[in-house]
């Protein structure tokens, strides 16, 4: 086998690992993504459909590309000095890169949450609402509570902060506070919802409580998810994507690739061989 | 004077008790182990030696003078018993016995009163040297007898050193407290003659009273109002140019300028804090003034020559480096995580700047101001060469006024008598000021700090 297979598509992965449900759509597409930072590269031709309401996992030694990858599907690196992106990623078929698309209505569309949780120097409530009063999506307070409540209710945090949404956001725990940037993050109602390592600053409790959360997300999201750890994304997530030196090395079913990777790279770094 | 010989003498005991310290130390250690290490005991042993004289120094910087002065006065002339008359008679033996003014006859003082100061400051020093050694010689062998293989000399340096430390911070403590108590008192004998209402809620401030009998002046009114509001005129019009100003420039540096805009125009506007302030009186009364005062003419306003606008106007350009260079680097202290995850949001970056970005740095934005606002009511020269020192009260920003500065400055400018309440004004003007902006700090620390608890 040489080189990578360069279109991966959910219904050849559907043939190969034979299963009888229906192939997922897809929400997200990269097709020969190359960044730079400065004279750098980056990502080289990275080729990735993201499948709608699935969690995909990107996997992969540390700079290997792959939160720059997730950086660039809400166009976040457009804040880094000296980046530069070049290929096409499509949202619904859009190009995020066409002139016609805001960038402030491509963020609302497709959230992110960080590596460190960074809640705003806010209120519970506040940080919650900040996404809806910025958009307008209220048109009374009413409607604003209830937002809120709701979100944070789906981040699974609504009962414990629920008689203190006064006070400030810093003052939770860590994962309590990732939850609060995940619930932040869902209040927009995004269609995409990007995670950056989202658990590598929590504890173990902490972090089994996210993954509960994004496996109940992903009905009514489609969430990209960056991992160091392996065992995560294999837990969590429907499609894997293996990240090495820039390139997407492979891309599949995330049992397949846990268990039956086609290439030599993707072999070595899942069975803990490098990495 | 002895003191560099003594100094030195002092300094050199200092390095060779941590030297003969170190050395018994590091001998002890070839025997057992040492608690500390070596360097300790030396500097353990350094301390002792060089403290005490030090302290013996202090003593006799304070004293001796003082009593030197006493012996000679006492055993000389004994002077017409007037004290006015014995403490000019003293400063003249002082300055001959210290070579600043030639002898001659018929001065008032004797030759022997000289001779004897002189006499007796060398026996000052000279037993100051020997005080010195002395007890830097006790200290060095109490150190050195306690040098032992399980003597903790870590913790015995480190206790003398946040001694030395407390001492440190009580010294500007307790400057600030001599200032504060001359103050309050110097403005007590100006209240003993001015009730405290008359100055505290007069609205009349002429203090030209005469202060001999055949000076012609007027009877004298001590009310600070039309002071305090010329300032807080003046330091308001000066914070309406420089808050804005400097905000919007330091959100300019910090959020959008290239590294490179940001390496040239940072140190230039820094530039505009390094120029003296009676440069930008200069500007004020030679260019702004006239200015204001023309345009006023155009549009047929009557305005002085010398307005509360102009001063105004001219402070604030001074103080904008103060509230953007501030502002700046706390603006750039919030962190990019927070602002990654509003602009991740959807948020534009002026939505983000509004209302993440500021609030977080708002505490340090307050300080910025208050600093700012703490020069404005301080600066005297703008004031002075701008504004006037006519103690008009009005609320008219076209009218010349003063301020509480100003007025200090030209109470106490030329002869004075020292009891005259017209220079005891003064004080009183100064202890109000200094309550004033205490109070304005204190009021902004809880401000700060509730914003704080609200976060």
């Amino acid at each position: 086998m040489v080189g990578k297979n360069v279109n991966y598509s959910f219904e050849t992965m559907h043939l190969e690992a034979s299963q009888n449900t229906t192939p997922p759509r897809v929400k997200m597409e990269a097709k020969g993504v190359d960044v730079y930072y400065g004279d750098k590269q980056a990502l080289e031709k990275v080729d990735l459909p993201v499948p709608l309401n699935r969690v995909t996992a990107l996997i992969g030694p540390s700079g290997c590309g792959k939160s720059t990858f997730l950086k660039c599907l809400n166009r976040m690196n457009d804040t880094v000095v000296g980046c530069r992106v070049t290929g096409s990623i499509t949202l619904d078929e859009e190009d995020i890169h066409s002139p016609t698309v805001d960038v402030v209505q491509l963020r609302a569309r497709v959230g992110m949450v960080f590596q460190k949780p960074n809640p705003f120097p806010k209120s519970i409530y506040d940080n919650i609402a900040y996404g809806p009063r910025i958009h307008g999506m209220t048109r009374d307070r009413t409607e604003l509570d209830q937002i809120v409540e709701e979100s944070l209710a789906r981040a699974g945090l609504w009962n414990e902060v629920k008689d203190r949404l006064q006070e400030p956001g810093t003052s939770l725990s860590g994962g309590q506070q990732q939850r609060l940037c995940i619930a932040r993050a869902i209040a927009v109602n995004p269609e995409v919802v990007l995670m950056d390592e989202p658990c590598s600053a929590l504890d173990p409790i902490a972090t089994a409580r996210i993954e509960e959360l994004i496996d109940e997300l992903c009905n009514k999201y489609t969430i990209i998810i960056v991992t160091h750890s392996m065992q995560q994304a294999a837990r969590v997530s429907h499609y894997t994507g293996f990240f090495h030196m820039g390139e997407l090395v492979e891309y599949d079913h995330t049992e397949a690739i846990f268990t039956n990777p086609q290439q030599e790279r993707t072999k070595g770094y899942v069975t803990g061989r490098f990495g | 004077m002895g003191f560099s010989l003594i100094g030195t003498v002092l300094a050199i005991m200092a390095v060779l008790g941590f030297l003969i310290g170190n050395q018994r130390a590091r001998g002890l250690a070839r025997a057992g182990r040492l608690h500390s290490l070596p360097r300790y005991h030396g500097v353990f042993v350094a301390l002792w030696t060089a403290l005490p004289g030090l302290l013996m120094i202090i003593l006799f910087a304070v004293f001796s003078t003082g009593m030197i002065n006493s012996m000679v006065m006492e055993n000389g002339q004994g002077g017409a018993g007037d004290p006015h008359m014995l403490a000019v008679e003293l400063n003249k033996i002082q300055l001959i016995a210290e070579g600043r003014m030639p002898f001659q006859e018929g001065m008032g003082v004797s030759w022997d009163s000289v001779e004897r100061m002189k006499n007796l400051h060398r026996n000052a020093d000279i037993l100051a040297l020997f005080c010195v050694i002395a007890v830097g010689v006790v200290g060095f062998l109490y150190a050195l007898r306690r040098i032992r293989t399980d003597f903790r000399a870590r913790q015995e340096v480190e206790r003398i050193v946040r001694v030395l430390l407390v001492v440190a911070s009580s010294v500007s403590i307790f400057i600030t407290l001599g200032i504060v108590l001359s103050l309050i008192f110097e403005a007590l004998r100006f209240f003993a003659v001015v009730p405290v209402s008359d100055f505290i809620f007069g609205l009349q401030w002429s203090p030209q009273t005469a202060i001999r009998a055949d000076q012609v002046g007027g009877s004298g009114s001590f009310g600070a109002i039309p002071l305090f509001a010329g300032t807080l005129m003046i330091t308001g019009i000066s914070i309406l140019v420089a808050a804005p100003v400097g905000l919007f420039c330091a959100i300019y540096l910090s959020e959008f300028a290239s590294p490179n805009v940001r390496g040239w125009v940072k140190p230039a506007l820094e530039i505009l804090a390094g120029i003296p302030t009676v440069v930008y009186g200069l500007f004020a009364a030679l260019i702004v003034a006239p200015a204001i005062s023309d345009f006023g003419g155009q549009i047929g306003l009557d305005i002085a020559s010398e307005s509360a606008l102009a001063a105004g106007l001219v402070m604030g350009i001074m103080i904008i480096p103060f509230v953007s260079s501030l502002s700046d680097d706390v603006i750039n202290a919030v962190p990019q995580a927070i602002r990654d995850g509003s602009l991740a949001m959807g948020a534009t970056e002026a939505e983000t700047i509004r209302q993440v970005v500021l609030p977080a740095a708002l505490p340090g934005i307050v300080g910025a101001l208050l600093l700012a606002i703490s020069r404005a009511v301080g600066e005297t020269m703008i004031v002075v060469m701008a504004a006037g020192l006519a103690a008009n009260l009005t609320a008219n920003p076209l009218q010349a006024m003063t301020t509480v500065t100003v007025q200090i400055v030209t109470l106490l400018v030329g002869d004075q008598e020292f009891d005259s309440p017209k220079t005891l004004a003064a004080f009183a003007l100064g202890l109000t000021l200094f309550f004033v902006t205490l109070i304005l700090n204190i009021v902004a620390l809880g401000v700060v700090k509730r914003y704080h608890e609200k976060q």
